[in-house]
């Protein structure tokens, strides 16, 4: 075998053309990935330790001082809260409609396709555009959400002018939102499922569609979910939109959320020092998630 | 589990499945109700979704023209198709080095991918917004465009995607003579197409959408995209303009529906591959 023999022979020249190849393929992307991503990481990083301001030369060094600052800054720990809020409204709310949706398009035999498309329109609808749909659904005096509550003979309810309501409502928009979304991920993770686990626990006994759902779906869709339930949480940390279009975080900065916030931090007070540290923060926050992502990950029993 | 019969169970089941899709429904019906309203019958709180007097031409005139609508549809496409080109043509070589490729470093540039996943562009914008600035890109298409040309989320996808291909394929391809760079282009991007496109299908939704960077960055009319477009034509509305700009929002609202209803299973596709907006 000749060829084998120099293929041999051939190996390190083989591997050091190999590595050529692809620091050649790779080197470009590397470069971009340095100048778009790296540096103006550690940049965002090195200002936060100041009270550097857009437009000012000096700027202190404030170390880690800067992080304590910031944690007893009223409007921060503001931020903090009614983020925290609305994912917690809106993250177990689009999950659990998703999953019931998704079930219940399951079991339809026609009509499947329809309803997928139809609670999937809201994901490809701009969210600026129908943000300030719901501002109109949510006028107080002449919005059809009210005009309907009047119809029922119900209180009408000032959604976004109150500090009270505008973090449900804007959970409500979130939801209508992200339910479509969740609920094309589920169907993915039901029709995964094996169908013979089902028969296999019917003649073990297993009768009700309750307990079908328990002994089956739910574990065999454990992964599906966790994915859903990070996912949804990531993209409602980072609500940005609805609360630029709608409320500018008021009234009374009931809505300020942690984007907005860094965004006027950063860009309307052009206090860069501190809307790096708040970035950092955020970015903490995300890498939280991702976190307890893969702890759970790790921990889950694999039954496939 | 799936019996054609009506029975009471699945009536409630439609039942319900009807009433979740009218409430999805419900926005963008009154959305195109309100498009054809004149300002009296919108503030006439009633419910009735026929105009008494349609005023449809009116508010769709105002929507053109108010802000430079086709102008401003026309940059949101343009620099939704730029970017995914780029992404796409920076991405997958060295997506195929980091998958099918032994060279020192590797760990370490996958490594920072990992790590880059993490950080969305709100975290980098001022650092971004500094360099944009003193390079003169403030106001440019362009500066809309080169922050997103690196993703390393697509990046991430194909690595997985190229990863999960034979390496005999790759051999074969050896074999014929071609270089790695042809390797990319003409072997793995081809095999790659779900990917790829899933990829595309992700990134369009997520820049059409979104609104962070261009407002940051863009004060013109004329250079904005679709969601900075509508809030410049909210603020040189006076009043309440509903059915303005309801005919607004249903202009750029449209574009990407239509896309949607044509392209639906690579849509649910896109989706389930890359759990959008990652």
């Amino acid at each position: 075998m000749p060829r084998n023999r120099a293929a041999r022979t051939g190996v390190t020249a083989f591997d050091r053309r190999e590595r050529s190849a692809a620091w050649m393929l790779c080197t470009p992307t590397a470069l971009l990935m340095l100048a778009l991503l790296i540096l103006p990481t550690l940049a965002v990083l090195a200002l936060s330790f100041t009270d550097a301001e857009l437009g000012v030369r000096e700027f202190a060094f404030l170390g880690l001082d800067a992080y304590r600052d910031l944690f007893t800054d009223r409007a921060f720990l503001g931020a903090f809260r009614n983020t925290a809020v609305y994912v917690a409204l809106v993250a177990p709310a689009s999950v659990i409609l998703g999953l019931i949706l998704a079930m219940m398009i399951e079991a339809e035999v026609r009509g499947r396709a329809f309803f997928r498309s139809v609670y999937f329109l809201p994901v490809v609808s701009l969210t600026v555009a129908m943000a300030s749909v719901w501002q109109y659904l949510m006028h107080p005096s002449f919005g059809p959400m009210n005009l309907v509550l009047k119809a029922l003979g119900l209180p009408s309810v000032n959604w976004l002018g109150s500090s009270d309501n505008v973090l449900i409502a804007l959970a409500l928009i979130g939801i209508w939102q992200a339910v479509g979304f969740n609920l094309v991920l589920f169907l993915a993770g039901l029709t995964a499922i094996n169908r013979d686990l089902y028969a296999a626990a019917e003649t073990d006994g297993v009768r009700s569609a309750w307990s079908r759902f328990w002994t089956v779906t739910w574990p065999m869709l454990g992964p599906t979910t966790l994915f859903v339930v990070t996912i949804t949480m990531i993209n409602a940390v980072k609500v940005f939109e609805a609360v630029a279009t709608l409320t500018q975080g008021g009234p009374s900065k009931a809505s300020e959320v942690l984007l907005y916030t860094i965004y006027k931090e950063g860009f309307v007070y052009l206090h860069i020092g501190v809307a790096s540290a708040m970035a950092i923060v955020f970015v903490g926050v995300l890498l939280v998630l991702l976190l307890i992502q893969t702890k759970v990950l790790e921990k889950q029993v694999h039954y496939s | 589990m799936t019996s054609p019969t009506l029975s009471f169970a699945r009536l409630l089941r439609l039942g319900l499945l009807a009433l979740g899709a009218a409430i999805i429904v419900f926005p963008y019906v009154f959305m195109l109700s309100a498009s054809l309203k004149p300002p009296e019958d919108v503030f006439s709180a009633s419910l009735s979704l026929w105009p008494q007097h349609l005023a449809a031409y009116e508010n769709f005139t105002k929507a053109l023209t108010r802000i430079p609508m086709l102008r401003i549809l026309f940059n949101g496409a343009l620099v939704c198709v730029v970017i995914v080109v780029f992404q796409i043509v920076f991405a997958l070589p060295a997506a195929y080095a980091l998958a099918k490729l032994n060279f020192p470093g590797r760990g370490l540039l996958f490594g920072l991918v990992m790590l880059g996943l993490l950080v969305p562009i709100h975290a980098i914008s001022i650092p971004l917004y500094a360099a944009a600035q003193i390079s003169s890109l403030l106001n440019t298409l362009a500066v809309l465009i080169i922050p997103f040309t690196l993703s390393v989320f697509a990046m991430f996808l194909f690595r997985q995607f190229i990863k999960a291909m034979p390496d005999e394929l790759i051999h074969a391809a050896r074999m014929d003579g071609l270089s790695e760079t042809a390797i990319v282009w003409r072997i793995i991007l081809p095999n790659a197409w779900p990917a790829a496109s899933a990829f595309a299908i992700f990134s369009v939704v997520a820049h059409w959408n979104d609104l962070y960077w261009p407002l940051i960055t863009i004060s013109k009319t004329q250079l904005a995209t679709p969601p900075l477009g509508l809030l410049f034509f909210r603020s040189a509305e006076v009043g309440d303009d509903y059915g303005a700009l309801m005919a607004a929002t249903l202009i750029v609202t449209l574009p990407l529906i239509l896309f949607f209803l044509f392209a639906q299973r690579l849509f649910i596709e896109g989706v389930t591959m890359t759990g959008l907006k990652g």
